[in-house]
């Protein structure tokens, strides 16, 4: 069994209304030194042992988790014990 | 002529479409779940606005695996109209039926007001029965109503007559206040605002019911033979 952690974060230059409304709390908490706040998803696959496991990630990441058209993504692949 | 109303987990707006459809327009329309997978028998397709599976990973993404967009894609590719309101829209673009993305509305909150709307393309199946630059007034109500799309896909959607309406006054932060596109096929069109919730006086306007009749009119002059 393994642990997949999939990050999904707006591509730079996807305008992020969440990051800003988030970084002006910060800041009203005078957090001054924080320039600019991103917000992602991070989801977390537990898979069985599979012979394209990478490949069949990257599909499933391209097809469902993450919309190309604004989003990117990397993942980290862990072993994991249920 | 025959309407199929895609019915998902959470589409709010379903019965709204049917009524429009069935009291204003006084044509068939039939409730079809998303679990179905055949819609030849229809002429024309409407996903309603709401809520699909809570709006889940992003607006429409889990919609756009259902059994019953193949079919959609299926009856698009073959022309039949294919109309995607609010939810619906973020469906056809997560589907990719039409390009782009949605995001949150810039300012964060949940927008539900009656709005100006411009009909930049009144040669469309959808929109004939409009003025060409004609300020109409249609409610919207989303969360997530930011249209984004890149400079290419933008400069595409401009060269193609696609970009069917727009909003005077930008209530969501769209990009170039577009409003709602059509495919290059001119058959699949996705907007916000929400023109079955506009269909009859008492509701504060009878702009949308022109959507309705504009794809009836269109319908009729290419399927009923003149006797």
């Amino acid at each position: 069994m393994y642990k997949v952690k999939v990050y999904v974060t707006l591509k730079e230059g996807v305008l992020d209304p969440q990051g800003k409304a988030i970084q002006q709390s910060l800041r009203s908490l005078s957090y001054q030194e924080v320039e600019e706040v991103r917000v992602g998803k991070y989801i977390e696959l537990f898979v069985e042992q599979h012979e394209q496991l990478e490949e069949r990630i990257n599909k499933m990441c391209d097809e469902l988790l993450a919309n190309p058209v604004i989003e990117e993504y990397q993942y980290e692949i862990e072993e994991a014990v249920r | 002529m025959k309407f199929a109303v895609i019915v998902f987990p959470g589409s709010n707006c379903d019965r709204d479409m049917l009524y429009a459809i069935t009291d204003a327009l006084q044509e068939e329309a039939h409730f079809v779940w998303h679990s179905e997978s055949d819609l030849s028998s229809y002429d024309a397709i409407l996903l309603p606005g709401g809520f699909s599976y809570g709006d889940y990973l992003r607006s429409g993404a889990m919609s756009s695996t259902s059994p019953i967009m193949r079919a959609v894609k299926e009856e698009a590719g073959k022309g039949k109209p294919v109309l995607g309101v609010c939810n619906g829209f973020q469906i056809l673009l997560e589907a990719g039926l039409l390009p782009g993305a949605m995001l949150a509305n810039e300012n964060l909150s949940f927008i539900c007001r009656n709005i100006p709307v411009r009909v930049e393309q009144n040669d469309t199946l959808f929109t004939n029965a409009f003025d060409q630059k004609e300020d109409i007034i249609l409610p919207i109500a989303h969360g997530d109503g930011n249209y984004y799309c890149d400079d290419a896909t933008y400069q595409s959607l401009v060269e193609h007559d696609q970009i069917v309406f727009t909003y005077p006054s930008n209530p969501n932060g769209s990009v170039h206040d577009i409003a709602g596109i059509c495919n290059e096929q001119g058959n699949v069109l996705g907007m916000m605002p929400h023109p079955e919730r506009a269909v009859e006086a008492l509701l504060g306007s009878t702009d949308g019911l022109k959507i309705f009749q504009s794809i009836l009119t269109n319908w009729r002059e290419a399927h009923v033979l003149n006797t």
